[in-house]
């Protein structure tokens, strides 16, 4: 869609295609359809090899005569050694996880959880150079305070006035799961583990994942639309609300 | 993706999605890869760390990100929870692979970068909208690029 305007305008245009049955209804001048998931059109991470293959492929389209062009990658992502790994997490994240847990005990499992992770958050912005947390602009300190106060019914105060309760909750709940994310995966070989398997820990784990679904309950029963709509789709994947509601 | 990898309820809905069709085929050729300026667009709802997030408001479509951006730099406030964000959490090439468009224009693969590139949130109000993507191609054309990488998640 994007890539027939921008031709149209006079400018040879080269895409990923994720969705192929999409990508032939549109029908795009050049597109490359790859076999990786949703969110990784370059494939996976930390991988320059791999990731130089699928751009280099991606060009060579601008290259032919005519079109419209829809070539395969040929390859999946390579499979990573550290598929089956079992996350670690710090002996108190195993506290008493029972889905009954009062709110008090839930909060402050939380509030533990995200302290023991934090050596390794740092760790991971070290070694990286870089986080995705940040988006809020909410301090990691405050995070918790900030999603938790929607969990017990009540409307913390709003930090920013360019954006609403709503999306402020929103992009909070994207800085909580970055800084989950990036630093359990600076822990000893956690570097390459698979995004099901980290969604499975992130889920089904911690206290982290067990308060957004809380949080997807409160939101559903908001009488405010943007909260509904928000708790609806955008905080718990579809697949994992699919899941738990199962 | 492999559709097949996913569960039946995930690829019914994501079959469902309406893809606009033309009627019209567009196709500009170009110079050969070495002498091409390329840009990145991508609708990963990525923005510099200081910009405003992206909200679904038809009125404000896309975020500039200059061409000297840093790893730590990029931020992404896409609405979605449904595609996988920790590969972009570990490498920000993942969605915006600036670290290997530099490493080919060092090997005079391709000519050279952009000034600007462009990003956008796929989840809008007016999806099929053309105005701001031909707002978007006239200021690429300012930037004497030829060769345009498109980028969705």
């Amino acid at each position: 869609m994007l890539s027939h305007f921008i031709e149209e305008e006079g400018l040879p245009t080269t895409g990923i295609s994720l969705i192929r049955p999409h990508t032939e209804v549109i029908k795009p001048p050049r597109a490359l359809w790859v076999a990786f998931e949703l969110g990784r059109p370059m494939g996976p991470p930390n991988n320059a090899a791999f990731q130089k293959r699928v751009m280099m492929s991606l060009l060579r389209l601008l290259e032919a005569p005519s079109g419209p062009l829809l070539e395969d990658f040929p390859d999946d992502e390579p499979e990573s050694s550290d598929e089956l790994t079992v996350l670690a997490c710090p002996e108190n994240f195993y506290q008493a996880a029972t889905e009954t847990m009062e709110t008090d005990l839930l909060e402050s499992a939380f509030r533990q959880e995200i302290n023991a992770l934090r050596p390794w958050y740092d760790m991971a912005v070290a070694k990286r150079k870089r986080t995705t947390v940040g988006v809020s602009g909410i301090d990691i300190e405050a995070l918790w305070h900030f999603i938790y106060t929607f969990v017990v019914g009540k409307e913390p105060e709003n930090p920013r006035k360019d954006l609403s309760l709503a999306y402020m909750l929103k992009f909070a709940v994207e800085d909580l799961k970055s800084y989950y994310i990036e630093g359990i995966t600076a822990e000893p070989s956690q570097e390459g583990v698979s995004s099901q398997v980290l969604q499975d820990w992130f889920w089904d784990e911690t206290k982290a994942g067990q308060v957004l679904l809380e949080l997807k309950k409160v939101c559903e029963a908001s009488p405010d639309k943007m909260m509904n709509m928000i708790g609806g789709h955008f905080i718990v994947p579809g697949e994992v609300a699919r899941r738990k509601v199962e | 993706m492999r559709l097949e990898k996913v569960s039946e309820a995930e690829r019914k809905m994501l079959l469902s999605f309406k893809c606009p069709s033309f009627e019209t085929q567009p196709w500009v050729s170009g110079p050969p890869l070495n002498q091409r300026r390329v840009a990145i667009i991508t609708t990963a709802g990525l923005h510099g760390r200081q910009d405003r997030p992206f909200q679904m408001d038809p009125d404000d479509f896309y975020r500039v990100i200059p061409g000297d951006v840093q790893a730590n730099g990029l931020v992404m406030s896409h609405l979605a929870a449904s595609f996988d964000r920790t590969g972009f959490y570990r490498d920000w090439n993942v969605v915006f692979p600036l670290d290997r468009l530099r490493e080919l224009v060092s090997e005079g693969v391709i000519g050279s970068l952009a000034d600007f590139h462009y990003s956008y949130n796929s989840v809008r109000a007016q999806p099929n909208a053309p105005e701001p993507i031909r707002e978007i191609a006239s200021l690429l054309k300012k930037d004497s690029v030829n060769a345009v990488l498109l980028f969705p998640v």
